[in-house]
């Protein structure tokens, strides 16, 4: 869902900047009719959603981000002073950096995981059974799929530590060790979002046009070639897409920490920046602060979502 | 060669694949070995002893004693009643938030009234609003409004609309012909009886594809529901896990019961894969990125 909500941004952009489809014109054909009042009904309940859920939490949370304020009493204006504060609070800066260290890790593992399973999948069969039992861990709450490896990376009881006993390497805390916690959580990640990018992969490889693996064949090129001249120059917008949403999705990541953090706790080191903002906002109580700091981080992923659109276009332009 | 290179190609996959099911063995494995066994079974591929009370303790259908003997803690759990919850609060969200981003959708497609774009463009910028930055206004209006620990206040923020559903079955209805919605004008039906009767029923691939794929998000979620609906009366499956596993001994967490409620997390959402997987893994061609 968090990818299909971007994808959905990236499709608006191709909307706005067409505001002429195609029903306009047709419209204008037909006899014209006024459906105002229906018309505003069939919007009640979408628009009361929008302004008490959308549009008044926004402006309360710039408002909230100028404020010091702990739920009890009315917020009080204090100007910047949170952000001030936030330049400056070194845990927001290591909450950053824990989180790219994560988005990193995170990022480029699934994306040449899924590439290679998009890949393979596309040369060689059209199995939905194979691609539903590929979506399975992504179908999985967060929570559960971090509880399967805390469970099967725990470090006396462990499935994964009892094949590394097996094979001499010697037993890892996984989750518990502050140097292993954050990679370990990358990777765990990386294990239920592979198959659902490489969904999403698979199917923009299928709009490549068949004929021109089958003239390369006959001109003697072998797969990995293909994959060289043919698929990843063909799916270079489609892949830049992927990449961007899954990003701004990685920058989202909350569930997988907070159970890690309640069970084996590797304490600051798995602080990514939700995290930082859930336990300012509900274990500190510093509504206004922790309001400061997701703006910035919306700023983040604004910036990320605006980088996407403009890569949209530019795969708009390619693909014509 | 060739031969070679295929063969060793579906290998991979082969790999892929049960690296993919081999946790979700592990954990139905792990949910089936009685607590005893935990530390003596903790590398055998069966369980020595198969045994089905961890679900039946988990979903408070043992006594006190029986929970005790089997390697609970006493604590109160009752995964019935979270998973109960947990279908409820899906359930609602997917079925009202489709239909009111439909009758929207259609209203953006199809009706004229002044301000159409207007409209659409401002509803539609709220894709642009990372959860995170509403999150917290969000949970200081349910606070006031005195709805924390109540279903109205679990699925309000998302029951009425999200923006990309909206988008998604605008989309849609702009791609329906025209023609039989004209005729059934002309036959005295008014905008809603239009909808009622012709759209709608001509929709269901696509509100299926957003329903499914809001059920799964719903399923799923967990920051929400954990700071709305902690109490038992509306504790969902994920917030459960979480405090189960915050309450297990953090020296010897009880991770037969642990696996026990994971599955009962996964089952649902497998019978879904089992019986609707083709217009799931369809859905991500749908609305992915043409």
């Amino acid at each position: 869902m968090r990818t299909m909500r971007a994808e959905g941004r990236s499709q608006v952009a191709e909307q706005v900047a067409e505001p002429s489809d195609a029903g306009a014109s047709r419209r204008r054909r037909a006899r014209p009719r006024d459906d105002r009042r229906a018309a505003w009904l069939f919007l009640i309940p979408v628009l009361a959603g929008f302004a008490i859920f959308y549009g008044y939490p926004a402006v309360r949370g710039f408002w909230y981000s100028l404020t010091d304020y702990n739920l009890l009493s009315p917020p009080a204006y204090v100007g910047a002073d949170n952000y001030a504060k936030l330049a400056q609070d070194p845990q927001f800066w290591h909450a950053l950096l824990v989180t790219v260290y994560y988005v990193v890790i995170n990022i480029v593992s699934q994306m040449l995981f899924a590439l290679l399973l998009a890949a393979l999948m596309h040369r060689l069969t059209r199995s939905v059974a194979l691609r539903a039992m590929l979506l399975l861990p992504w179908l999985v709450p967060n929570v559960t799929v971090a509880l399967l490896w805390i469970w099967l990376l725990d470090a006396d009881l462990g499935f994964v530590n009892h094949l590394l006993k097996a094979l001499d390497l010697g037993t890892v805390g996984f989750f518990a060790s502050p140097d292993w916690a954050m990679p370990t959580i990358g990777m765990v990640n990386t294990w239920a979002y592979t198959g659902y990018t490489a969904l999403l992969l698979y199917a923009g490889m299928l709009q490549i046009p068949p004929h021109l693996y089958e003239s390369a064949a006959i001109d003697g090129a072998g797969e990995v070639r293909m994959f060289r001249s043919i698929t990843l120059p063909m799916l270079r917008p489609v892949l830049a897409l992927v990449l961007v949403v899954s990003l701004i999705g990685s920058f989202q990541i909350f569930d997988t920490v907070a159970v890690a953090a309640a069970g084996r706790g590797a304490g600051s080191a798995i602080r990514v920046i939700y995290y930082f903002i859930y336990q300012q906002a509900f274990q500190y109580f510093h509504m206004g602060y922790a309001s400061a700091a997701a703006l910035v981080l919306a700023l983040v992923l604004g910036v990320l979502t605006v980088v996407q659109m403009l890569l949209l276009r530019a795969s708009r332009s390619d693909l014509a | 060669m060739r031969r070679i290179g295929t063969l060793s190609a579906w290998a991979v996959l082969a790999v892929a694949l049960v690296l993919t099911l081999f946790p979700f063995y592990w954990m139905v494995r792990t949910a089936l070995t009685p607590a005893a066994d935990l530390y003596a079974d903790s590398g055998a591929l069966f369980p020595s002893h198969p045994t089905m009370v961890n679900f039946l303790r988990i979903l408070g259908l043992t006594t006190q004693e029986e929970t005790r003997a089997a390697g609970g803690s006493g604590a109160r759990i009752d995964f019935a009643r979270y998973l109960l919850n947990s279908v409820v609060y899906s359930g609602l969200i997917a079925t009202l938030q489709t239909f009111f981003c439909a009758m929207a959708g259609y209203a953006f497609a199809r009706l004229r009234f002044p301000g159409r774009q207007f409209v659409f463009g401002v509803v539609i910028a709220a894709l642009m609003v990372p959860p995170i930055f509403t999150l917290l206004p969000n949970f200081v209006l349910v606070k006031n409004l005195d709805l924390i620990n109540t279903f109205l206040g679990m699925v309000a923020p998302t029951i009425l609309m999200t923006p990309f559903a909206v988008f998604f079955l605008r989309q849609f209805f702009l791609s329906l012909p025209r023609d039989v919605e004209e005729a059934a004008r002309l036959d005295g039906n008014g905008p809603w009886g239009v909808f009622w009767r012709v759209s709608l029923p001509m929709s269901r691939g696509p509100l299926i594809t957003i329903g499914l794929t809001t059920t799964v998000w719903a399923w799923k979620d967990y920051l929400w529901p954990l700071l709305v609906g902690r109490e038992e009366q509306t504790r969902v499956l994920t917030v459960a896990l979480g405090v189960f596993l915050q309450q297990s001994p953090n020296t010897r967490p009880d991770w037969t019961g642990l696996m026990a409620g994971s599955t009962l997390s996964v089952l649902p959402v497998l019978l879904l894969l089992i019986f609707l997987g083709r217009r799931l893994v369809q859905s991500l061609n749908f609305s992915g990125i043409k």
